[in-house]
């Protein structure tokens, strides 16, 4: 078993990491590089039909342990099984004009389908909202938790008070006074906060950049010797 | 401050009865105000297809489609209606003309109704979490999972997996639309086998006793993402913008209106170049924690600390400048396609209208 | 003070749909937008748009990524229409794609607002091209970097791409002249930097969230040659392209009336720069010669009010200025409460 489980899968994860850095600097090889990232793509999408099925047995062991909002789950399934179905049979979706007679050669989003409309009506709205909703939460945290504690806080309160109102007109209009030509235009808030994007921010992210660049590539190196085998459980 | 989880007073749910009350009165006396609210007009178009000759279909309107039928009565032929949304304003217009085909879409004002009832049912957890909003989020987390796979099946499983394994069957029922391939691209197209196999592999992780299964497609995810990510963060983000930062400090300034003026903006972009320069350094002393952060290094550490504080601050403004925006369009949504009462991109204004309709 | 301190988090939240709410209303009856100067990187932006396809001489073929969905629309929504906008008006090829599952409906969304109708002369397959979404993130630009055919076999229609006029003599990356991209988060505009334009040098522009807008901001002016970032960016760059499609109208006019280039592009910037004075340009001396279906046609483009759908990201800087305006008060408020308190408590 320790073969199945331990040594085939670390011997692919190094052929398959070794393959795609040899293709990145060899134009003879670029073509395996090709074909492996043509497989790692097939399997993405498998892995969206994993998610469907990981998420049909959670919410199918919720409703047969009937615990609180088992109803919930029922909604949640009914959805799923319903655009599913709309989807994969591609319901109401008109085929392609070049071949009428092939159900099937239709745009899976096309306008008008039952796909579309699960798409326009229900999944469109509510997942714009769900994101838009943290905009009331932002200013609630920002009301109970921004302290000018200390001068680093300054700093950090200071920034976001010149990229807040030098990103609309307040900042034109407060310092509107300042002649944009002159030896002080640069001290506009619009200016400054470009200043600041453009000097302290790319420094400090040029920097969490080059770290977080040498950890990616330690952490591949290690993945694909096999020194880092968390990926594959627990037991060793 | 009043808690979220506590049951809500009766005062409270009077309020809330009120102002629902009220809500829904004023929406149904905007629906008789004006030209109403909230409905989607959509124009059909009938479509008529006959195969001239074997697998060649040919697009026709009523009278060549009656005519192809009469002439050719073993011929196949298709025809089925589309509906194309239209902006109110045709419809209105259409009226005022005194009739047309642009009618009333039922599922898609139905559709509507129900995308601004999702939309208020999870801003009412604003106020407190409740059972609309729970059926929302229900909803949304059942339709999203459904949507990936079928988009994950329709866009890549079937064209680039069964079309290559199975070219006949897909171009039969399928991609009518892509060819069969020659007999020998087909003999090397098997080796899609390989990513198939890995495919129902990595499903197994769904049963109690084929997680081990998993682990082959696994690793292979794993590592050709750890040889991808080696090669593109070393080349993009390590090398790159390090050699970038390896730049002249004396930047020339761009402004020649005056000698004071090209001195004034040499030395404010050269010291740009130098802030930055100095940022980059401070930082990553701060992340150097092989030494410790005492004199020198200690001092650069804490100008780092500045200038990540002043990056997090940048941060923090532009996030709240995204989440604004997101909920702007949201409330326009509410306004101008539910409520109808504004109309930015002029989809209801008849006087407009008239002449692009040729009335 | 106590009141304030204990103030109920749902009294923030009903200030803040105030913010937003009540500009988004007067705004859209009175139609008035607040001015925008573009920044150097907006700017940026659209030069690079601009200048694509010159340095070879050829109408360009620009890969067009869209890489958000509804949840990000808000932001990215007027960069895409100003984008596809654009690109219309310049004539350049458009290649659509997208790492997003929902991507193909924004590109659904950009092309009818846009290309369906305004610009229908437009033909499909050979103008524009919508490949539609394929899985895989950071590996799908990795293969289309090799071979963008085996990854993209036929458009979003199921048409195979042999049978796309527009797709002859395109095989990879490299056969772009630049590639524009709209990003939300993972998959977007760092992969796209990362494995697209610093391995094969191609020129890349990109307009994003704005949080990703910070991060991003090391690799311009290098391995990014422009970048949108946030509402604020869509607003400026809209506002450009607005004012170019503009100048581009008058120069095709006066061009057409028989005007050489050499004379019709400074006429036209002058004309463009005092729309106002439309009726004095029209007797002036250097318009004396024109016809007056000419002078008609250029009083009409002058004059065109710009359609809504190409006001949205201007449009909503209104809501931004009022709610980024309460966000700085809260945060003052709150740190007055929290130094007031301070100090009565001794400190503590």
């Amino acid at each position: 078993m320790q073969i199945l489980t331990r040594l085939i899968p670390l011997l692919i994860t190094g052929i398959a990491g070794l393959v795609m850095i040899v293709s990145a600097f060899i134009p003879y090889t670029s073509e395996w590089g090709k074909i492996a990232g043509q497989f790692f793509n097939i399997l993405a999408a498998f892995a969206f039909v994993l998610g469907g099925g990981n998420l049909l047995k959670v919410h199918l062991k919720k409703i047969s342990d009937q615990g609180a909002g088992w109803g919930y789950s029922g909604v949640v399934l009914v959805c799923f099984l319903v655009t599913l179905f709309v989807g994969l049979f591609k319901i109401g979706t008109y085929p392609n004009p070049s071949y009428p007679d092939v159900h099937f050669s239709g745009e899976t989003q096309g306008t008008g389908s039952g796909f579309w409309w699960a798409y326009e009506y229900v999944f469109k709205p509510l997942t714009a909202t769900m994101f838009s909703i943290l905009a009331f939460y932002v200013a609630s945290a920002a009301f109970r938790a921004f302290r000018a504690k200390n001068f680093e806080a300054i700093l950090l309160l200071g920034t976001a008070f010149i990229i807040l109102l030098g990103s609309v007109s307040a900042g034109v209009f407060l310092t509107d006074w300042i002649p944009n030509a002159g030896p002080f235009g640069d001290l506009r808030l619009e200016n400054l906060r470009i200043y600041i994007m453009q000097v302290f921010n790319t420094a400090g992210t040029r920097a969490i950049m080059i770290g977080i660049a040498l950890g990616i590539a330690s952490t591949s190196l290690k993945i694909m010797l096999g020194i880092d085998r968390s990926f594959l459980g627990s037991g060793d | 401050m009043n808690s979220v989880s506590e049951p809500m007073t009766p005062r409270q749910r009077a309020t809330w009865a009120v102002i629902l009350g009220v809500s829904i009165i004023l929406i149904v006396v905007r629906c008789f105000i004006g030209q109403g609210m909230g409905k989607v007009y959509v124009e059909p178009t009938d479509l008529y297809f006959g195969e001239a000759s074997p697998s060649t279909w040919t697009t026709m309107d009523e009278a060549q489609f009656d005519r192809f039928r009469a002439d050719n009565p073993d011929a196949r032929t298709e025809q089925w209606t589309e509906y194309r949304t239209v902006p109110p304003k045709a419809y209105f217009a259409q009226e005022q003309a005194g009739g047309g085909s642009i009618i009333l879409s039922w599922p898609r004002t139905i559709g509507l109704w129900i995308g601004a009832f999702f939309t208020l049912a999870i801003y009412s957890f604003l106020y407190r979490d409740n059972p609309f909003y729970k059926f929302a989020e229900s909803v949304v987390v059942g339709v999203s999972a459904a949507y990936w796979m079928v988009v994950g099946f329709w866009d890549t499983i079937v064209p680039n997996l069964i079309q290559r394994l199975l070219p006949g069957f897909a171009q039969e029922y399928l991609t009518p639309g892509m060819a069969l391939p020659s007999s020998e691209v087909q003999f090397t197209n098997l080796i899609y086998l390989i990513p198939l196999v890995l495919g129902v592999m990595l499903i197994c992780r769904l049963v109690p006793k084929g997680g081990w299964l998993s682990l082959w497609p696994l690793a292979f995810i794993v590592g050709t993402m750890a040889g991808l990510r080696l090669v593109g963060y070393t080349e993009g983000d390590l090398l790159s913008q390090v050699r970038i930062t390896i730049s002249s400090l004396y930047v020339p300034g761009g402004d020649d209106s005056s000698t004071f003026m090209m001195i004034w903006t040499t030395i404010w972009s050269s010291l740009a170049s130098v802030l930055l320069v100095l940022g980059v350094l401070c930082c990553l002393a701060y992340f150097f924690f092989s030494v410790e952060h005492k004199g020198a290094v200690g001092g650069a550490a804490r100008v780092g600390i500045w200038y990540l504080m002043i990056t997090f601050g940048a941060a923090f403004g532009f996030t709240v400048m995204g989440r604004i925006a997101l909920l702007a369009a949201r409330f326009e949504f509410l306004f101008d396609d539910w409520l109808w009462l504004i109309d930015p991109t002029n989809q209801r204004r008849l006087a407009d209208a008239l002449p692009i309709l040729g009335l | 003070m106590n009141f304030l301190n204990n103030l109920d988090r749902r009294w923030i939240f009903l200030a803040m749909a105030l913010c937003v709410g009540v500009p988004i209303l007067v705004i859209g009856l009175t139609g008035y937008t607040f001015p925008e100067t573009p920044t150097p990187l907006a700017e940026a932006f659209f030069d690079e748009v601009d200048v694509a396809g010159e340095a070879k001489g050829r109408r360009a073929n620009v890969l067009l990524a869209f890489d958000f969905d509804p949840a990000s629309a808000g932001e990215l929504n007027p960069m895409a229409v100003s984008l596809v906008h654009q690109c219309a008006q310049k004539g350049h090829r458009m290649y659509f794609i997208s790492l997003w599952p929902v991507g193909p409906q924004m590109i659904m969304d950009a092309v009818n607002k846009v290309i369906k109708v305004h610009y229908p002369e437009m033909v499909y397959g050979e103008d524009y091209v919508n490949l539609g979404f394929k899985a895989g993130n950071e590996q799908v630009i990795k293969v289309m970097g090799v071979d963008l055919t085996t990854e993209f076999r036929t458009d979003v229609e199921g048409t195979t791409l042999s049978q796309i006029p527009m797709m002859s003599g395109i095989t990879n990356l490299e056969d772009f002249d630049l590639i524009a991209e709209i990003s939300a988060g993972y998959p977007g505009s760092k992969e796209w930097v990362l494995y697209a334009s610093t391995q094969f040098n191609i020129p890349l522009v990109s307009g994003m969230t704005g949080v990703q807008a910070p991060q991003l901001y090391p690799y311009f002016p290098n391995q990014l040659k422009g970048l949108l970032g946030a509402i604020k960016g869509a607003a400026e760059y809209e506002y450009l392209v607005n004012q170019w499609v503009r100048l581009d109208k008058l120069t095709g006019i006066l061009e057409q009336a028989g005007l050489p280039p050499g004379e019709a592009g400074p006429l036209a910037a002058e004309f463009a720069a005092s729309p106002d004075q439309v009726s004095t340009w029209t007797v002036s001396a250097a318009a004396s010669t024109l016809s007056p279906e000419a002078k008609a046609a250029l009083i009409e483009a002058a004059t065109e009010p710009i359609p809504g759908e190409y006001l949205e990201g201007q449009r909503r800087m209104g809501p931004q200025l009022f709610a980024h305006l309460l966000m700085v008060f809260l945060i003052i408020l709150g740190n007055v409460i929290f130094f007031a308190q301070r100090r009565r408590g001794g400190g503590s």
